[in-house]
């Protein structure tokens, strides 16, 4: 493994690194906690097109639906290099009724594709954890294919005071 | 050989939904960062994961670069009988690392 | 000095230097629920693939003398209990501090007729998260003996002096600003509990001079060497600081 990471990341002044970055563009702020989010500055998104067009692949023509399935990040990340992440659809796997699959997008990392997971029957509950890297806020957003064909949809927003360093 | 830590029960009840949860060392190298030449560090990740009980898939993830380095995957399986879970990670060179654990059903 | 003097000295440093012992917290205590959830879960907490990988080491025959630090220490979980916990320790040949990696070079080069393992490789991070592992949750009791105390002074010194381009001293921040938010990071008192840390910024294991080389840079210092007896002096007068306070290596911070 690679420890001494070189490569482009946003560095926060203690956050991160051993690379040394202009000294003289630093500013130190101090403020309360909490109120440091109204600095977010959301750059522009590379990917929520690409998205869309991800999810038109997985779905084509079928509708869409909201509800059944739970997307559960926490709102507000301290860092974007390890988000934990859980989805879970309500489904009472069975034969005759389960998830088949999970897909998880995301909008602004560069590619709009996080995980897809395969379930059935034996699986017994429709859930599956995980961590992520998050370039910058945005929406997170689960699709659900069940055993009938359709898709339920499912998201969550969340704040990233510090961006995943390798993404940028 | 990377290392891997994976929790599930020893013994369960038949029926019983047992989680699980898995974790190996991977650096999962996105593709999109440079190196101090401004060179691009070549993307290496994991990129599937199954889990298999005696024989039957019964859990498949497909992954990519957002997944964070060193992945971890909790997710869920019916005990249905004693034998051997199966958890094997894929990565972009084609290189599959394999562990088994034995869990005894009554 | 009479003898009987020597306990209310140290009483006194600690008193001193520990001004509100009750309000301290440790970067776990100020960390929100998904880190600390990662930290507690042991198959969630990366740090335990380290643990996992010292484990092995541990066991493994190395250097000319062929010895495994199992051969000399036998089960870590009773001969490294509270070991961690205690480092920078006195070394009265060297007649100076060393930390735990140092500590662990030693019995290297010495008991094994091995290389030194280098800093911050995945050899030492591991063996040095392996044996710190086994003081969980025990509390930080750095020798207060009198030979430590000018490197004590030292470090102390370290920490309230001004440095780098930003003329800042740690204390202005750990002491004076800790809880507020700096650039997207919370400051945390800076106790250092939980080393060596997986730090999600890192995605790796990393050790507490690492750590210092991060704050450091950040104030346009020039970080200390890795084992100079600075650092030395600084990791121990923060042991001394959060004298006490439970382990909780290896820790998970952001
Ligand atoms: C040949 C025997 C031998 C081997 C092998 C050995 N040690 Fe030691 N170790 C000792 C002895 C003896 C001491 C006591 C202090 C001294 O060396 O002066 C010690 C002390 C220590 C201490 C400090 C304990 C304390 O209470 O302060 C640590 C930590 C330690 N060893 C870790 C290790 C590790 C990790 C390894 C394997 C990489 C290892 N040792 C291999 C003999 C050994
Ligand atoms: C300008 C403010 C600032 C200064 C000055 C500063 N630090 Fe820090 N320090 C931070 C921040 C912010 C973090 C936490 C970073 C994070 O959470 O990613 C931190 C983290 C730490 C930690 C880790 C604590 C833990 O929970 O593991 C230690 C130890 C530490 N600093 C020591 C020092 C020392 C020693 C100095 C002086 C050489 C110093 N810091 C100077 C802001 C500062």
């Amino acid at each position: 493994m690679v420890r001494e990471r070189s490569g482009r990341c946003s560095f926060s002044a203690f956050g991160g690194g051993e690379g040394s970055t202009s000294p003289t563009r630093r500013r130190l702020l101090f403020v309360t906690a909490g109120a440091g989010l109204a600095l977010l500055v959301p750059p522009a998104d590379a990917t929520e097109a690409a998205m869309a067009e991800a999810i038109r692949q997985l779905v084509g023509e079928a509708p869409l639906e909201p509800g059944k399935v739970k997307l559960e990040l926490p709102s507000i990340v301290e860092n974007g290099n390890t988000v934990p992440l859980t989805v879970s659809v309500e489904s009472p796997m069975t034969e005759a009724d389960h998830v088949e699959s999970i897909h998880i997008f995301n909008q602004k990392n560069p590619q709009p594709f996080v995980a897809a997971v395969h379930l059935g029957p034996r699986t017994g509950k429709a859930y599956v954890a995980t961590r992520i890297r998050l370039a910058d806020s945005q929406r997170i957003v689960a699709i659900a294919k069940l055993s009938d064909g359709s898709f339920r949809s499912g998201g969550a927003d969340v704040i990233v005071t510090l961006a995943a360093c390798t993404e940028q | 050989m990377a290392r891997v830590l994976i929790n599930l029960p020893q013994r369960a009840k038949r029926g019983d939904i047992m989680e699980i949860k898995t974790l190996i060392q991977h650096p999962m190298e996105t593709g999109y960062r440079l190196d101090n030449k401004g060179v691009a560090i070549p993307r290496d990740i994991i990129n599937r994961f199954t889990c298999t009980y005696n024989g039957d898939e019964v859990f498949q993830a497909e992954l990519f670069p957002a997944i964070s380095a060193n992945p971890f995957l909790a997710f869920s399986t019916v005990a249905t009988e004693s034998g051997e879970l199966v958890f094997s990670w894929t990565d972009d060179r084609g290189q599959t690392q394999t562990e088994t654990r034995q869990i005894t059903v009554e | 000095m009479n003898f009987l003097l020597r306990p209310l000295v140290a009483l006194a440093t600690t008193i001193a230097l520990a001004a509100a012992p009750d309000e301290r917290r440790s970067g776990y205590d100020i960390a929100g629920p998904e880190i600390r959830a990662m930290q507690d879960d042991d198959t969630a907490n990366p740090g335990n693939l380290w643990v996992l990988q010292g484990e092995t080491l541990w066991g493994k025959p190395t250097g000319a003398a062929d010895r495994s630090c199992a051969d000399c220490h036998g089960d870590a979980q009773m001969t490294m209990k509270g070991v961690a916990a205690r480092y920078p320790a006195f070394d009265a040949v060297l007649a100076r501090p060393l930390d735990l990696e140092q500590r662990i070079n030693q019995c290297r080069t010495e008991h094994q007729k091995a290389e030194p393992l280098a800093w911050e490789s995945e050899d030492l991070l591991a063996v040095t998260a392996f044996v710190a592992r086994q003081s969980r949750g025990l509390p930080i009791t750095v020798s207060a003996s009198l030979e430590l105390r000018p490197f004590l002074a030292l470090g102390k010194q370290l920490f309230e002096q001004r440095e780098g381009q930003l003329n800042l001293s740690c204390s202005q921040c750990h002491d004076d600003n800790w809880g507020k938010q700096l650039a997207g990071n919370l400051i945390p008192q800076g106790h250092p509990t939980g080393y060596p840390i997986y730090r999600l910024q890192w995605q790796s294991l990393g050790s507490l001079q690492r750590r210092l080389r991060n704050c450091m840079t950040g104030l346009r210092a020039e970080p200390f060497e890795y084992g100079a007896p600075q650092a030395i002096a600084l990791e121990f007068y923060l042991m001394e600081r959060a004298r006490g306070m439970p382990m909780d290596a290896p820790a998970v911070r952001p």
